[in-house]
């Protein structure tokens, strides 16, 4: 193998300073979003942090659609954790509930002390502190959101996840990018004068795996994200694609097509043995894990036209699961096993969109609005889907919830930027 | 007196037709290069018996398809012979590099590009071509030919480039 190009060029305080290559533009969001008041937090330091928190955990909560922050211009006054607050007043602002924070440092440690309190019921609901490196303000700002969401919602917060995309700058320049969950700190994990795509994360989130044409074909690589240690483990002739890792973390689904077809297989990461699950003449690809790991979800064609079947792991009996549209491809299944989420085309529409369809009722319904939509990639919470989508003439990233209420845009400033995949929440 | 016009009209084009065909030859190459995007007529360009060592040059080198098919039309059957014939009388090894347009999934386009390859290897093989000198490579969406999302960058990008 000629190791050509690998620049690994990735570090968080590079990344700190360089600018967001992304910014949300929110384009739908619920109808009743929760109002929450982000107090302004106290700052018991000196000089001016790099890092706004109050600002960053607002921002995490509206991007979620379900919370709307009054506007700090607005608010009567400025509590501290521990201050009365007097919820008569912020009931009239029309605030359900208060969030008030303070900072300190000690020994280049910063420590948070943050305060939710409830409105409706006139009383504190938590007060907690989190401590963390200059480096890693964001990721306090995005703790207290996880908090804050979880409390009220009662669903898991997801502002502390990761996306990876791959970024193309131009036919010969492209990045494999690691960044916060809200495109803020991208950091470089693979640059290549060649395509990459297909990323997936391990279970546990310290690895990737994906598709690198860097050895002149496509071949699957495995790649830590801390360490940036990578691996090639597969380097078939033909095809060498759509990894992704099984629900345990032992093993990666995959379509190879050396024996000469398109075939579904899996790899034992642990005995290295490649197991072949589907034997058709037709098109079988892009794999996905039921959430049992008993069976594989995948697209193929052999009724004609692209369409999902899922295949049991034990029997190797395939069922078709989509009837509905000319073009259903690229499957994934929502963590709560409920739904399947794909790209579609209506055969009304002639468009490609992200639909979702109820596994157990068979129901489809049409998630995006945009165009050339592709490459869903669902929040570990099931709250949201990422996908990649083209907006003025640009590969971008724009974002769903499930339910279709809530809508935004990541839009790019440089490349154009695709096959985003979410993280597994990583604490 | 019109039907004499109209003779000598008549004759002067004949004339005329014969010159271009004539410069027109000594052009052939570019005329073929240019014309990289039309189907058909580069197959009878081609290659005849003496002409092997030069013909692939000569030969359309890109060949087009439908969306979501692989299915090798007659005109571009007509080019692939041409090709046959060139690579039997002169063997090289040639890459057969599979496109789709950027329309549907990823790793779908993957597979479909390499559908599109085989399918132009099988052909090619039928025709007399040792399949040891090709190799398919696809590479999808990846690499359009015409950047836009337009019907008329779609027709240029599915296609197999014969390299």
């Amino acid at each position: 193998m000629i190791n050509r190009i690998i620049i690994l060029c990735a570090s968080l305080l590079l990344s700190m300073t360089v600018l967001a290559e992304l910014e949300i533009q929110i384009t739908q969001g619920v109808d009743n979003p929760t109002s929450i008041a982000v107090v302004p937090f106290g700052w018991q330091g000196k000089g001016k942090l790099p890092e706004n928190i109050a600002n960053i955990t607002a921002s995490d909560l509206e991007r979620s659609g379900l919370f709307r922050p009054i506007d700090p211009d607005n608010l009567l006054d400025l509590p501290r954790p521990g201050d009365k607050v007097f919820y008569r007043d912020w009931s009239i602002l029309g605030a359900e509930y208060i969030l008030t924070g303070n900072l300190e440092v000690r020994n280049n440690q910063y420590f948070l002390k943050y305060e939710l309190h409830d409105v409706f019921a006139q009383k504190k609901a938590f007060s907690l502190t989190v401590e963390a490196g200059l480096s890693e303000l964001r990721a306090i700002a995005h703790f207290v959101s996880d908090k804050v969401y979880e409390h009220i919602t009662g669903i898991k917060g997801v502002f502390s996840t990761k996306i990876i995309y791959v970024e193309a700058i131009n036919k010969d320049s492209y990045k494999l990018v690691v960044a916060d969950a809200d495109g803020e700190r991208p950091s470089v994990l693979v640059q290549s004068k060649h395509p990459m795509l297909s990323p997936n994360w391990s279970p546990d989130g310290t690895s990737v795996t994906y598709v690198s044409f860097e050895t002149g074909r496509p071949a699957i690589f495995i790649q830590n994200i801390r360490t940036q240690a990578r691996e090639q483990v597969t380097n078939f002739r033909g095809l060498n694609g759509a990894p992704v890792w099984s629900p345990n973390g032992k093993k990666l689904a995959m379509v190879l097509s050396k024996d000469g077809n398109p075939e579904i297989y899996t790899l034992d990461l642990k005995t290295r043995m490649f197991t072949r699950i589907t034997k058709h003449f037709s098109i079988d690809t892009e794999p996905n894990w039921a959430r049992d790991g008993q069976s594989i979800i995948f697209t193929s064609n052999r009724g004609g036209k692209p369409q999902i079947y899922q295949v049991t792991l034990a029997s190797g009996r395939v069922e078709r699961l989509t009837f509905e549209g000319d073009y259903n491809a690229r499957p994934r299944v929502s963590p709560d096993g409920k739904s399947l989420i794909m790209v579609h085309r209506s055969e009304r529409s002639g468009t490609f969109h992200i639909a979702s369809q109820d596994i157990a009722t068979g129901d489809l319904r049409i998630l995006t609005e945009t165009h050339l939509d592709e490459s869903p990639t669902i929040a570990p919470n099931g709250a949201m889907l990422l996908y990649a989508t083209r907006y003025k003439g640009k590969g971008i990233l724009a974002a769903v919830s499930l339910d279709a209420g809530v809508k935004y845009r990541l839009p790019s400033k440089k490349g154009d930027v695709r096959e985003p995949a979410w993280s597994p929440f990583l604490y | 007196m019109i039907t004499k016009a109209f003779k000598q009209t008549m004759g002067l084009a004949c004339v005329l037709a014969v010159l271009s065909g004539c410069s027109s030859t000594s052009t052939q190459e570019d005329a073929a290069n240019a014309g990289g995007v039309t189907t058909g007529s580069a197959a009878t360009n081609g290659v005849n018996a003496n002409d092997n060592l030069d013909g692939l040059a000569n030969l359309q080198s890109v060949v087009y398809f439908d969306f979501d098919q692989s299915m090798l039309g007659s005109e571009t059957r007509a080019i692939l012979i041409a090709h046959a014939e060139a690579l039997k009388a002169a063997p090289r090894s040639v890459r057969l590099q599979g496109h789709a347009d950027e329309r549907g999934s990823r790793e779908y386009n993957m597979a479909l590009g390499e559908r599109r390859g085989n399918a132009v290897r099988d052909f090619l093989v039928l025709q007399g071509v040792d399949s040891s000198l090709l190799e398919t490579i696809s590479y999808g969406e990846e690499y359009p030919a015409v950047l836009g999302s337009f019907e008329k960058a779609y027709e240029q990008n599915r296609r197999v480039e014969i390299k």
